[in-house]
Formats: C-alpha cells, sequence, structure tokens
C-alpha cells in the first residue's frame, strides 16, 4: 500500500546501483529501502514512517532519491 | 500492586516488627491446625485484596480448635469487594488495651511522603480525622535527608502518647517508615497496631501497596512472597480491549502507545504525555464529558503504532469521536502522532475531520503536524489553549453532535 503522508522516488539509474541501494538500506532509520540483487526496492509499508532525516538524500547522489510529503502538495 | 496481608506481614516480620503467633491455612484441616499450633483462642481472617472483611463476615473468632474447619468453609466463598479469597490467616487472639493507627504515604501535592498516626486506630481514619482531628498527627518527611527516629517520636508525641508507650512506639513507625521508603511503596499501613494488656505493641492488620513501576526493582522481594511476574493484582482482569491495547503497545518497541482503560463513556482519548494523560482525563470529566478509555502516548511512537491504538479506541462499541491531546512534548514528535491518528480514522472508514473533536500536541516538529492536520481538515491548536481548554472543547463538540 503506497503512503499516506509521504512517497519516498529513486531515479532509475540509480535504483539499480546494488551500493547504493545497501548505502540506503543502511542509513534509512525506518526501512523504507531494501536492497537487493537487483538494487533498491522501496517497501511501501514503511513510507509513513518516514522521519524526514535527509540520511537517504545524502547517501544517493544528488537528486536522485526524492521524499515527497503528499500532505504538502 | 497490592499485597495481602500475610505478604505485607512476611515482610513486617523480615524487618523485625512485632507480630502475633500465626500461619496461612488453605483449607478446613490446616485451620485446625493452625489453632493448635497457637494453642487458645485464635481470629480466621480471609485473604482478600480488599478492605471491608469484617463488614463482609469474612473474619470470624473461635475459642478451640475443633470450630475451625466451620468457620474455615463459611470464610471462604465470601466475596469481599468482589474478590475471592485466596486463603484464611489464622492467628492469636489477643487481648487488646488499645489501638494505633499508623500508614505512610504520598502527599501528591507536597511532593514528600507523609506519615500519618493516631491513637484511634482501628477505625476509619478519616472520620477520626474529620471528628478528632487532635488524635491524628501528618508529618511530612524527606526522601532526600537522613531519616532518623526522632521524626517517628514527634510524629507519636504530637496526639499526646508519652512514656513507655512512646518509646515503644517509635521503633515500630521508623522502621514502617523505611520500609516504605526501601520498597518504592505507595502505601505502608499498620492499623491497628496494638498495645496489649501487657503492654507490648503487635501489629494486628498491615496493608502494603507497592508502585507497580517499581516491581522489576524489587524483583527478589516479590520472589521471595511467592507473587509471579504474570500477577498483576488489579482491582479487576484486564478486558479484552484493555488486552487489545497491551498487543498494541508491545508489537513495536518504539514508544508507548499503551496501558489502555476501558470506561463506559463516548470520547475515546488519545492522550499522553509527562502526566498528562492523568490531567487530560480529568479534564474532560471536569467538563461534563465521558472518557471511554484512558490512555498513555509518549516517547515518540511509530506512525504504526500510533495508527493501531487510534484503530483500537474507534472499534470500541460506542466511541463517537476520538480527542488527540497531549502536554507540551519534545521527545514525541506532533507530525508523526497526526499521521498515525488521520491513518487510523481513514483504515477504520471515518472521516478524520469528523471524527477527531480536537488535536492540541504542541511541540516538536508542530509546524509540520499543524500542516498534515489542516490537509484533512482536523481541528487543532497550539500550546496558547491550555490542556483544560482543548478538553473543554472535545467535549463541547460531542455535546454539538
Amino acid at each position: 500500500m503506497p503512503g499516506l503522508f509521504i512517497n519516498v522516488t529513486v531515479a532509475d539509474d540509480v535504483a539499480k546501483d546494488v551500493e547504493i541501494a545497501k548505502k540506503l538500506e543502511e542509513v534509512c532509520p525506518v526501512s523504507i529501502f531494501k536492497a537487493g540483487d537487483a538494487g533498491v526496492e522501496i517497501l511501501e509499508e514503511n513510507l509513513d514512517e518516514c522521519v524526514l532525516c535527509d540520511l537517504c538524500l545524502e547517501a544517493a547522489p544528488e537528486g536522485k532519491v526524492q521524499v515527497v510529503k503528499l500532505y504538502a502538495s | 500492586m497490592r499485597f495481602y496481608e500475610y505478604e505485607s506481614k512476611a515482610l513486617f516480620r523480615q524487618r523485625g516488627l512485632p507480630l502475633g503467633k500465626g500461619s496461612l491455612a488453605r483449607s478446613p484441616e490446616e485451620a485446625k491446625r493452625a489453632a493448635e499450633e497457637i494453642g487458645g483462642p485464635v481470629v480466621l481472617k480471609s485473604q482478600v485484596l480488599s478492605g471491608g472483611r469484617m463488614k463482609a463476615g469474612a473474619v470470624k473468632f473461635a475459642d478451640t480448635p475443633d470450630e475451625c474447619p466451620a468457620l474455615y468453609e463459611a470464610i471462604e466463598p465470601i466475596l469481599v469487594n468482589d474478590q475471592k479469597c485466596r486463603a484464611v490467616l489464622v492467628e492469636e487472639k489477643t487481648p487488646v488495651a488499645q489501638e494505633y493507627f499508623v500508614s505512610v504515604t504520598w502527599d501528591g501535592r507536597r511532593k514528600l511522603p507523609v506519615l500519618l498516626f493516631s491513637d484511634m486506630g482501628g477505625i476509619d481514619i478519616e472520620e477520626v480525622a474529620e471528628k478528632h482531628p487532635e488524635h491524628v498527627s501528618k508529618t511530612h518527611f524527606s526522601t532526600i535527608l537522613p531519616l532518623t527516629p526522632r521524626i517517628a517520636k514527634e510524629a507519636i508525641a504530637d496526639v499526646g502518647v508519652t512514656g513507655s508507650d512512646l518509646n515503644r512506639l517509635t521503633p515500630i513507625v521508623f522502621e514502617l517508615m523505611k520500609l516504605f521508603l526501601d520498597y518504592d511503596l505507595t502505601l505502608a499501613e499498620i492499623n491497628p497496631l496494638a498495645r496489649l494488656e501487657d503492654g507490648r505493641f503487635i501489629v494486628l492488620d498491615g496493608h502494603l501497596d507497592l508502585e507497580a513501576e517499581a516491581r522489576r526493582r524489587h524483583k527478589t522481594l516479590l520472589a521471595e512472597l511467592g507473587i509471579g511476574e504474570d500477577e498483576t493484582r488489579q482491582a479487576r482482569e484486564p478486558t479484552e480491549f484493555e488486552i487489545a491495547g497491551r498487543k498494541v503497545n508491545e508489537a513495536d518497541h518504539r514508544g508507548v502507545a499503551g496501558n489502555v482503560v476501558q470506561f463506559d463513556g463516548n470520547l475515546g482519548l488519545v492522550i499522553g504525555a509527562g502526566g498528562g494523560s492523568l490531567t487530560l482525563f480529568d479534564a474532560v470529566r471536569n467538563h461534563g464529558g465521558k472518557p471511554a478509555n484512558y490512555c498513555e502516548i509518549g516517547g515518540n511512537p511509530s506512525v504504526k503504532k500510533a495508527c493501531e491504538l487510534t484503530k483500537l479506541i474507534l472499534s470500541k462499541p460506542g466511541v463517537e469521536k476520538i480527542a488527540v491531546m497531549m502536554n507540551v512534548v519534545s521527545n514525541t514528535r506532533v507530525d508523526i502522532v497526526a499521521r498515525g491518528v488521520i491513518k487510523g480514522c481513514i483504515e477504520s472508514g471515518k472521516d478524520p475531520a469528523e471524527v477527531i473533536t480536537i488535536f492540541r500536541i504542541p511541540g516538536a516538529w508542530e509546524e509540520e503536524g499543524f500542516k498534515i492536520l489542516e490537509k484533512y481538515g482536523v481541528e487543532y491548536c497550539d500550546r496558547s489553549v491550555s490542556m483544560y481548554e482543548a478538553a473543554g472543547k472535545a467535549v463541547a463538540k460531542m455535546g454539538a453532535a
């Protein structure tokens, strides 16, 4: 189920990068990212737990990960 | 957590307080054997977690051991204020010359322990305080400064006790004060404390209450007394709603969203923060509201946890609306709780704007939280509205519903 309050997107070229996927999984305190052989997977059930810490934004090349506040639109 | 009389007395015995001969009986035969060992007249007392035993007929006297089995059988089935008898305490019947009352408890307003002493024991202390105030002394004492027998002595002397009675009572009262502090008790009471015809003092009845949060600290004591970890000693068994609340809290280690207590009203409460739950619950009632529950949230619960608690409260039959209120919070994020309760409403098939009467959680990340509330049309307020006023707004909305 997608998040009610938060959506997170990862650009296609970065999403397949296994190393970045591992970093994203490691830094996220609420387990939104899961690293696999094919890259990163977003765990939708955890999206609303996002604490807006921006650690994922810092773990990926600039602009490749986006955290969207759905309530701000 | 209340102790049975026999448990309180086991602890009194450990601390050297004077007690009469006695033992616990769990069958008519044991009652007879206990009386034989004591020799002479005895008193049989039901072991229940409630006062009012005498009035309920759960305390009886026997002159001979042969009378005891029948008395045991008469006492055992009696419910005292809906509390079942766990066992029967058989004790020697002693010739009492005078009864005293001594109790240590917390004075919430002064934030200090308070020692109450009276030379009119055995009867309701509130009544004594009202009709004979000169017979009750009230003495606060520090939890930081050294505790000395002088404090006990002055409290006893304040009601006019002098001479050898004063000297004999002082170590008993002083030991009770120490016991209160050593074991994190919320109440340590001896009533009556009897002076026998030969001048000795003995504890006839005692009542101890342990602070529930201190159970872990006193594991050894509880094990010694045979109190199991799962023995809650609540006034009643938890309801399904309360058990479900406990599961919500235990399912996720993040923060607290639990301590749910069931009430009969129509206003569900999602409340908490540094004593805020109690304050807010009382405030709702003072405004004439009818809470459907008590609960405690805090320590930054996850969105899922706040959501599940909200769903649970909304699922309770009779709940029409909820109020989400906390004290000013620094360790709980307003936006996270806002997400949780709104999600809980939506997953319950309800419109958050309709079902949330008021959202009053000021503090960390409140601006972000308020944006969420605005998006869903939920009425909210910041710290300029007191908890009491917020409770009033919630109750007013219930009236308008």
